[in-house]
């Protein structure tokens, strides 16, 4: 209970703990706190950003959707103008086509007939001299009557 | 908290004031150097003489703080807290708040001193909880053991019911006080704030008249916060020991007391840990009042 140099040696221990807390304590454990409060102030931030940004993909994402959609319906139409295109176009030549053989074959039968028609004709011609020949018992005079006959052929 | 065999061994009276003594180092009446073997040669060994005891307990208790807490500090991380971080980043948070709340100056040194004052404080204090006889029956095993009288090992463990350690810790307090006063205001200033108030007149002479009167007044006030501060401590903690010391003489008488002192002995255990709590928390905050009415420069009465 006396007052003693026990005085002294704590004011100099209280002296050298304030001194250790104040450089080996304090600094340290304080700045690892104040790190983690704006570790955990950044954390919730970024946990916000990504909420929004996590909105703006949905909405991108159904816009995109919307778009594409729009975009194979039309892609849709258009092939189907082009299918009907393509087949009004082969019908047209296809008809074209079956206009074009029926000319061709028009021509052919009227070149078949015109030919048989001339072989007829000259046909004709030398059976009529021989009818004739015959009828008149005499020889015709191939020259003099060359005309007549002629004549007589183209009539047919 | 046993004291059976002790209290045969003494009367109460003897008891109590062995347990009140300090174990004393000092220059003995016959010239030589080393323990004291009662309070009167204690008494008589004048200033310079050391209480091993409490002294020692409280250079171990500060180093446990320092220890503690510099494991703490050299492995911190921002991470996730664990075990011991929990609590030591527990007790610098609230040391924080306090000061921030407290002290609206800016010195890096108030927070720490604050931290100190509250976690050394504590463990002295809560040296008080340790069985009242466990610890001095321990010495005197190892005093006798080393040759000393078993009634001359005296062994006070809390060493804030020492008032050489309370008031030693009020002691920088107020020399910080001194220090940060004059830092702050100036010598004129800190003059002036002792001079000037609380009386203080338009008229010169009348100003002058009161002058000696607001200094007695202002010294008065100055001087107590430090003999308030560590008085209030060893106060607090002392009465609580005696308590302590009381009761474990009830255990000595017989079975049905023995019992009862028991159970009266955690009765007040339990209450004494709010003691020991509060009178830390309120040497803290008091030295972080004083800290911040040394920086105050306006005038606010």
């Amino acid at each position: 209970m006396n007052l003693n140099a026990t005085f002294i040696g704590q004011m100099v221990a209280f002296v050298i703990f304030i001194y250790l807390t104040h450089r080996f304590v304090w600094p340290p454990i304080v700045a690892a706190m104040a790190e983690r409060t704006k570790r955990i102030a950044d954390g919730l931030q970024a946990a916000d950003k990504a909420e929004k940004d996590l909105e703006l993909a949905k909405q991108k994402v159904v816009e995109q959707l919307t778009s594409a959609k729009k975009e194979a319906a039309t892609i849709i139409d258009q092939a189907n103008k082009r299918a009907i295109e393509i087949v009004e176009e082969a019908k047209e030549k296809a008809r074209l086509e079956g206009d074009r053989l029926k000319v061709s074959a028009q021509a052919e039968i009227d070149q078949a007939t015109s030919r048989a028609r001339e072989e007829l004709r000259s046909k004709v011609v030398t059976l009529a001299l021989a009818g004739a020949e015959k009828i008149l018992e005499s020889s015709i005079d191939q020259n003099a009557h060359n005309e007549l006959v002629n004549k007589l052929a183209a009539e047919l | 908290m046993s004291s059976a065999e002790h209290a045969e061994a003494l009367t109460s009276s003897e008891y109590i004031k062995h347990h009140l003594t300090n174990l004393t180092y000092g220059k003995l009446p016959d010239g030589t150097w080393g323990f004291a073997h009662n309070g009167d040669e204690a008494a008589q060994m004048g200033f310079w003489a050391v209480n091993v005891d409490t002294m020692g307990w409280s250079l171990f208790l500060g180093a446990l703080f320092f220890f503690i807490f510099r494991s703490v500090a050299k492995k911190v991380t921002s991470d996730a807290p664990t075990g011991l971080q929990n609590y030591v980043e527990a007790a610098v948070e609230f040391v924080d708040s306090n000061v921030k709340g407290m002290f609206p100056y800016k010195n890096t040194m108030i927070a720490p001193l604050a931290l100190t004052i509250l976690v050394w404080v504590f463990f002295m204090n809560a040296m008080d909880l340790i069985a009242i006889d466990l610890l001095p029956e321990i010495a005197k095993l190892v005093g006798v053991s080393l040759g000393a009288d078993p009634h001359a090992v005296f062994f006070k463990v809390v060493p804030s019911t020492d008032p050489n350690i309370t008031l030693g810790m009020a002691a920088c307090i107020f020399l910080l006080i001194l220090f940060f006063s004059f830092r702050e205001k100036g010598v004129i200033g800190f003059a002036k704030e002792l001079c000037l108030h609380p009386f203080s007149s338009k008229n010169v002479i009348v100003q002058i008249a009161v002058i000696p009167v607001n200094f007695v007044l202002e010294a008065v006030n100055l001087i107590a916060k430090p003999v308030s501060l560590g008085l209030r401590l060893f106060g607090n903690l002392y009465a609580g020991e005696i308590i302590f010391i009381l009761i474990a003489i009830m255990i000595g008488a017989n079975l049905v007391l023995g019992f009862f002192g028991i159970s009266l002995q955690i009765v007040w255990a339990l209450f004494h840990i709010l003691i020991i709590a509060l009178q830390a928390f309120i040497f803290m905050v008091l030295t972080i009042v004083y800290m911040s009415m040394a920086y105050q420069t306006d005038e606010q009465h």
